[in-house]
C-alpha cells in the first residue's frame, strides 16, 4: 500500500460502519492488536550520521530492508539503535521515500553507487517517481554503453576464427584493426583528395599559348589529367567492389548512402567512356561531370564529424522544414508587396512579382546586393521593414538547428531514445504488476486467515504467533476491512482466473447455482453461499493448496467448501474429491492443543446442519483413511 | 492610383508599428485590465488551513491528545494543504479496495463528513466524524449511518437513495467475485432492508424506524462495536 494510505486506513475501518446496518450477515471480528504500543522512534545510525523516524513509517514498506524484520540484524543492542555501514548520502533518498512515497534520484549521485544502495534496502528503482525517471534512465543507459564499448574494445582485441569475407569487412568498417586496413583506409583517402584536386585544377586557366586566349589546364593537359582520372577512377571501382564482396548482407549494403555516393562519383566516368564525342549529348555530358564533385563525400568514412553532421541535419528535419516555410511565405509576402509599391515608378527592376523574389531573399538574408533597389518612398519602407523581419526569421530556427547538433555530437542518437519508449511500457508493467500483488495478497491471506480464526477459537497460542509473522498488522486490518465488505455484499472476492473458471463450470453444471431459497435452507448470507448441489461430500482437500510456509498447516478450504467457496479450488480437487468415498481426516500430530479434527463426508446426503463457519468442531474418530502421510504436520479442518 | 494606395498603407503600417514600440516601453496601455485576475485565481487555490488547536479539538472530540496528534500527523502528511478536496479523497479511499471501483461510495462518505457542504474537508470535520463513529454511542453511530445513506438530508431515505448507496458498495467487489453479482443483486438488497426497516410501510424509512429497527437487531448492534479500537 501506499504510504499515506496507511495513515488512512484507520479511518476507511471506521467509515466501515456505513456498511453495518445494511449488511445482513455478523461482521468478521477484528484483528486483535496484541501488543498495543505506541509509535516510537527509531534511530537508524547510518556511518555516524543519524536519522530518526516513527517507526510506523518504516512499516508502510513491508517487503523492503528497513520495514521487514530484516532490519533487526542491523540492531546495536548497546546503543540501541540500528547501525548500517553504508553511504549517509545515499540513505537520505533511501529514508526520504518512506516518508513521502516518492523516491528521487539525486543528480550528483553515482549511479552505480545509487543502484547498489537500493539493491541493499530492497527497493526496486522502477518505484522512482516520474521527475526524476528520465534522468535516473539517461543516466543508466550512457553507463551500459560505455560498459559495452569498453567491452567491445577488449573483444575487438580477441577474433575467433572468422572468414576472410568477415575479416575484410571488418577491416573496411574499422580501419585501425588492422595495419593493412589502415594502409586501406590512407590509401583511398589520398586518391579522393587527388581526384577533386584534380577536378578543380582542371579548369584553372594554364598559362596561354600566343596565339590563343587562356585555355583551362584541362584541355591543355588533356592526356594527364584523363591518365589522372582514370587512375582514381579504377580504385574507386576497386574498393566498390571489395566493399560489396565483403558485405555481410549485399542488398543492404547496395541500399546504403555511402554505396550510392560510391557509385555516383564513378558513374560518369563510365558513362563519358561510352558515348564519346557524340555532339548531341556532350551538353548532358558536361552535366555528367558535375556530379564527380560528390567524390567529396566519400570523405565522409574517412570523418565523424561530416557523418554527425549529415545526421544533424537529418535529424533536424522538422526545424529545417520550418526555416525553410517561413522564409518561403515572408518571401511572397514582401515580394508582391515590393512589386505592387514599385510598380508605379519608372524604370523599375521589380517587373513582376517572381521578378521581386530574387530582391526580397537578397534583402531578408541581409546580403543586398544592390542589382534591385526601390525607389519610391513606400518601397523604401516596406523594404526595410523587410530586411528587418529578414533578420528575425532566419535567427530564430538557426539556435535550435545548433543545439541539436551539440546535442546530438555529445549523446546518443534517436534510435535508443524510441527503444526507452518501450522500455518506459514495460517498466509501469513492472509496477503494476508489484502493486497487484496488494490484491493478490488478500486472496491468499484470506485462506490463512481463515485458519488464524480458527486458530482462536480454539486457543492454540503459539500457531497464532507464527501465524502472525506472516502479514503485518496493516496487512491484516486491510485484509479485515475486506472481509467485512465481503461480507455486507455476501459476495467474495475472487481471482481473476478462478473467476474465469466460475463462468467455465457455471455453464457446465446445470444444477450449480442452486440459492439456499431453494432447498429451504433459509437464514443467514452464509447459507446462500453454502448449499451447492454438486456432489461434493468430501470436506477435505488434497495438497492443491498447501503453503509450505504456513509451517506445515494446510489452509482451511474446508471452510470455503462450507461456506460455498467451492469455485475457488481447482478442478482437480473436485474430482480427487468425488472419486474418494471414504472419509480423509487427520488429526493434528502435533499437539495436545488443536482438537479440531476433520469430518468428511460420504454423500451429498449427509451434508452437514447449517450453521456460520466458526462454528466449533465435532471431532469425530476417523475410521482408516486411504493416505496416511503423516510426516508432515497436515490439518485439515472444517468446521461444522 | 495605385502609388498612392500604397503610399498610405505604407503610413498606415508605420504608424501601428509605432504604437507597438510604445506599448513595449509602458506609455501607452490599450485595454489591458482583465490581466491581473487571471494571476489573483493563483493565489486562492494555493490557500492552506490550519485546524483548530489541540485543546479546542479535544474538547470537541473524545480522542487524546496523543491521539490527535497521530491523527493530525498522518492527515497533514498526505494533505500538507489541510484540506481534502473530493478527488483526493477518492484516491485514497480507491487504494483500499484495489478489486473495485470505489469513488461512488467516496462521494457519498465524502459528503457525510463534509459537514458544512463546502467541498473540502477540513481536519476538524475529518476528526469530529471520526469521534462520532469511533468513540460515539451506538445511536450516534446509527445517527451517523443514517446521515451517510440520506443523500439529500431531508430526513428520509427513499428507496432511490438506499439503491444508489448498494449500487456503489456493489461496485467496490469488482467484477472478480464469488458468486458472480447479478444485475439485480443489489435492487433485492434494498428491498431486503427497506422490508427490515420500513415499519409503516410508507415507502421511506425515517430515523426513528431505522434507530429502533437496528437496536432491536443483534448483528448489527454487536458489529457496531467492531472498530471501536481502531485509533
Amino acid at each position: 500500500m501506499a504510504t499515506g494510505v496507511a495513515a488512512w486506513l484507520p479511518f476507511a475501518r471506521a467509515a466501515a460502519i456505513g456498511w453495518m446496518p445494511v449488511a445482513n450477515c455478523p461482521m468478521p471480528p477484528a484483528p486483535r492488536e496484541h501488543s498495543k504500543k505506541q509509535d516510537e522512534l527509531i534511530i537508524l545510525n547510518v556511518s555516524g550520521r543519524r536519522f530518526q523516524t516513527w517507526r510506523t513509517t518504516l512499516d508502510r514498506y513491508p517487503d523492503t530492508l528497513l520495514g521487514s524484520t530484516e532490519k533487526e540484524f542491523f540492531y546495536n543492542e548497546e546503543t540501541k539503535e540500528y547501525f548500517f555501514d553504508r553511504d549517509p548520502d545515499a540513505f537520505r533518498s533511501v529514508l526520504n521515500f518512506y516518508r513521502t512515497g516518492k523516491l528521487h534520484y539525486p543528480r550528483y549521485e553515482c549511479i552505480s553507487a545509487f543502484d547498489e544502495e537500493l539493491a541493499f534496502f530492497g527497493i526496486i528503482p522502477e518505484i522512482i517517481g516520474d521527475c526524476c525517471y528520465e534522468e535516473y534512465k539517461d543516466r543508466k543507459r550512457e553507463n551500459a554503453e560505455r560498459l559495452m564499448d569498453d567491452q567491445e574494445e577488449n573483444k575487438d582485441s580477441k577474433l575467433p576464427n572468422m572468414n576472410f569475407r568477415e575479416t575484410m569487412w571488418r577491416a573496411f568498417e574499422n580501419p585501425h584493426t588492422s595495419t593493412m586496413a589502415l594502409v586501406f583506409y590512407y590509401v583511398t583517402g589520398f586518391f579522393i583528395a587527388v581526384s577533386v584536386i584534380t577536378n578543380v585544377v582542371e579548369t584553372v586557366p594554364c598559362g596561354s599559348t600566343p596565339n590563343q586566349k587562356d585555355v583551362p589546364c584541362g584541355e591543355r593537359y588533356t592526356v594527364a589529367f584523363f591518365c589522372m582520372d582514370t587512375a582514381c577512377v579504377m580504385i574507386f571501382t576497386v574498393e566498390y567492389l571489395l566493399r560489396l564482396f565483403a558485405a555481410p548482407s549485399r542488398y543492404r549494403f547496395m541500399r546504403s548512402v555511402m554505396s550510392i555516393i560510391d557509385v555516383v562519383a564513378i558513374l560518369p566516368y563510365y558513362i563519358g567512356l561510352v558515348m564519346t564525342n557524340n555532339e548531341d549529348v556532350s551538353g548532358a555530358f558536361v552535366t555528367l561531370r558535375v556530379f564527380r564533385v560528390f567524390r567529396i563525400f566519400k570523405f565522409s568514412r574517412h570523418s565523424q564529424g561530416l557523418r554527425i553532421l549529415g545526421y544533424t541535419l537529418k535529424s533536424c528535419a522538422s526545424e529545417l522544414g520550418f526555416l525553410l516555410f517561413s522564409l518561403t511565405m515572408a518571401i511572397i509576402i514582401f515580394a508582391t508587396v515590393m512589386f505592387y509599391a514599385e510598380k508605379g515608378s519608372s524604370s523599375s527592376k521589380f517587373t513582376s512579382i517572381p521578378a521581386s523574389f530574387w530582391y526580397t531573399i537578397v534583402t531578408m538574408t541581409t546580403l543586398g546586393y544592390g542589382d534591385m533597389v526601390p525607389k519610391t518612398i513606400a518601397g523604401k519602407i516596406f523594404g526595410s521593414i523587410c530586411s528587418l523581419s529578414g533578420v528575425l526569421v532566419i535567427a530564430l530556427p538557426v539556435p535550435v538547428i545548433v543545439s541539436n547538433f551539440s546535442r546530438i555530437y555529445h549523446q546518443n542518437q534517436r534510435a535508443d531514445k524510441r527503444r526507452a519508449q518501450k522500455v518506459q511500457k514495460a517498466r509501469l508493467a513492472r509496477i503494476r504488476i508489484a502493486k497487484k500483488g496488494s490484491s493478490n495478497a488478500y486472496l491468499q491471506s484470506k485462506r490463512n486467515g481463515l485458519l488464524n480464526e480458527l486458530l482462536d477459537l480454539t486457543g492454540s497460542e503459539e500457531e497464532e504467533q507464527h501465524m502472525n509473522k506472516t502479514s503485518s498488522l496493516l496487512e491484516s486490518q486491510h485484509h479485515h476491512l475486506l472481509h467485512c465488505l465481503e461480507k455486507t455484499t455476501a459476495h467474495e472476492f475472487v481471482d481473476e482466473q478462478l473467476f474465469e473458471q466460475n463462468c467455465v463450470e457455471g455453464a457446465q453444471f446445470s444444477r450449480s447455482p442452486s440459492l439456499s431459497s431453494q432447498e429451504g435452507f433459509t437464514g443467514t448470507c452464509c447459507t446462500r453461499r453454502s448449499r451447492k448441489r454438486i456432489p461434493l461430500p468430501n470436506a477435505s482437500l488434497s495438497t492443491t493448496h498447501t503453503h509450505t510456509h504456513t509451517q506445515g498447516l494446510q489452509e482451511l478450504s474446508a471452510i470455503h467448501i462450507q461456506c460455498g467457496d467451492q469455485p475457488s479450488l481447482s478442478t482437480s480437487s473436485r474430482s480427487s474429491l468425488n472419486m474418494k468415498s471414504s472419509e480423509r481426516s487427520r488429526i493434528n500430530c502435533r499437539g495436545q492443543q488443536i482438537t479440531t479434527a476433520v469430518i468428511s463426508l460420504p454423500s451429498p446426503t449427509n451434508f452437514p446442519p447449517d450453521g456460520d463457519g466458526h462454528g466449533p468442531a465435532n471431532p469425530i474418530p476417523a475410521p482408516p483413511t486411504i493416505n496416511t502421510t503423516t510426516s508432515s504436520n497436515i490439518v485439515k479442518v472444517s468446521a461444522l | 492610383m495605385a502609388m498612392q494606395g500604397m503610399e498610405l498603407l505604407a503610413m498606415a503600417v508605420v504608424i501601428i508599428l509605432f504604437f507597438m514600440i510604445l506599448k513595449q516601453f509602458g506609455l501607452w496601455e490599450p485595454l489591458s485590465l482583465d490581466d491581473d485576475s487571471s494571476d489573483s485565481e493563483l493565489e486562492l487555490a494555493m490557500v492552506r488551513h490550519q485546524p483548530e488547536g489541540l485543546e479546542e479539538l479535544q474538547a470537541q472530540t473524545k480522542f487524546t491528545r496523543k491521539e490527535l496528534q497521530s491523527l493530525y500527523r498522518g492527515f497533514k502528511n498526505e494533505c500538507p494543504s489541510g484540506l481534502v478536496d473530493e478527488e483526493t479523497f477518492k484516491t485514497i479511499y480507491s487504494q483500499f479496495f484495489p478489486q473495485g471501483d470505489a469513488t461512488t461510495y467516496a462521494h457519498f462518505l465524502f459528503n457525510a463528513f463534509d459537514m458544512d457542504r463546502n467541498g473540502s474537508i477540513r481536519f476538524e470535520d475529518f476528526v469530529i466524524g471520526l469521534s462520532v463513529l469511533l468513540r460515539g454511542s451506538v445511536t450516534e453511530k446509527l445517527r451517523w449511518a443514517f446521515n451517510l445513506y440520506d443523500i439529500n438530508k431531508d430526513g428520509c431515505i427513499t428507496k432511490e437513495e438506499m439503491l444508489a448507496i448498494m449500487k456503489s458498495i456493489y461496485d467496490m467487489m469488482g467484477r472478480y467475485t464469488s458468486p458472480s453479482v447479478k444485475e439485480d443483486a443489489p435492487f433485492e438488497h434494498v428491498e431486503k432492508f427497506f422490508q427490515k426497516m420500513d415499519r409503516n410501510r410508507d415507502g421511506v424509512v425515517t430515523i426513528e424506524e431505522f434507530i429502533e429497527t437496528c437496536q432491536k437487531d443483534e448483528n448489527i448492534m454487536s458489529s457496531m462495536q467492531l472498530f471501536e479500537n481502531v485509533i
